[in-house]
């Protein structure tokens, strides 16, 4: 077994960058696909924390990952209290059911 | 000892990952993107980041997470409700999803990293402080806007609205 190196650190990165990007284009209530938001912002982070550790020498990397981690939890709450309103106003959280603009 | 670690927790990574994606009821999802974080918290322990760990787990499981419960917990709809899918996006997002996997993966084996000697790890707290108020001063104060911008919109967002009280009032 090869020693645990910088690219045993990607593929778990891209592994969830994908299940985020399946998550996204799957899923229609809008929790789940926040969910599958969250876990490509997730794989990004493991990315640059992984080059951070293995490439540079500095800790821009980590920087930009606690960047990462503040716009997700902007992102967030934003994203959830539109899921809050469009509940309200439509009585549910599926987005294929919220199509007001397009008749 | 370390390889041994890192298996543990880039399994409980993937595996819950799947079961958030793949599972039909959306609390066991929310329940098992728990797991996720936890897992990328424990790697980004086995990379040296020791702050970024402690924030993962606190940011995310402690805010993020719990406010994503909560929605659940307010938005439960029968699931019959639900109208039904015109075609089955599975199949060709599944196709994108594999093939982005596999040129990433092909992207990570086929290429010369230019990685440096690992040295062992120090804490990073004090020198990520320095950074954030020297070299990084003013993502950091943006970051500080958005964030306030994001809480004040937030609670315009899901206030309740009663425009024709507020007009008898002021008539």
């Amino acid at each position: 077994m090869m020693e645990v190196g910088l690219a045993h650190y990607l593929t778990v990165g891209a592994i969830l960058f994908s299940l985020g990007i399946f998550a996204v284009m799957t899923r229609r209530n809008a929790v789940a696909l926040l969910m599958g938001v969250e876990l490509i912002l997730n794989g990004a982070n493991v990315n640059f924390v992984a080059f951070s550790r293995f490439v540079e020498t500095s800790i821009d990397g980590h920087i930009m990952a606690a960047f990462v981690i503040v716009l997700a939890a902007a992102e967030a709450a934003v994203a959830l209290a539109i899921v809050l309103a469009m509940f309200r106003n439509f009585g549910t959280v599926h987005v294929d059911s919220v199509d007001s603009l397009k008749q | 000892m370390g390889d041994i670690v890192f298996y543990l927790f880039a399994a409980t990574t993937v595996l819950s990952g799947f079961f958030v994606v793949f599972s039909k009821n959306i609390v066991h999802a929310g329940f098992s993107l728990m797991f996720t974080l936890f897992g990328v918290a424990g790697l980004f322990a086995m990379l040296g980041a020791d702050f970024l760990a402690i924030t993962q787990t606190m940011v995310y499981i402690g805010g993020v997470l719990v406010l994503v419960l909560f929605v659940v917990m307010m938005t439960r709809i029968p699931r019959q409700n639900l109208p039904k899918h015109s075609f089955d996006r599975k199949i060709p997002a599944g196709v994108f999803s594999v093939l982005i996997f596999a040129i990433v993966f092909k992207v990570i084996g086929g290429t010369e990293w230019n990685v440096l000697p690992v040295d062992s790890p120090e804490a990073t707290i004090s020198m990520i402080g320095q950074k954030l108020l020297t070299e990084f001063i003013f993502p950091f104060e943006y970051a500080s806007i958005v964030l306030l911008l994001a809480m004040i919109g937030a609670a315009i967002l899901i206030r309740e609205r009663k425009i024709e009280d507020e007009e008898e009032v002021q008539s």
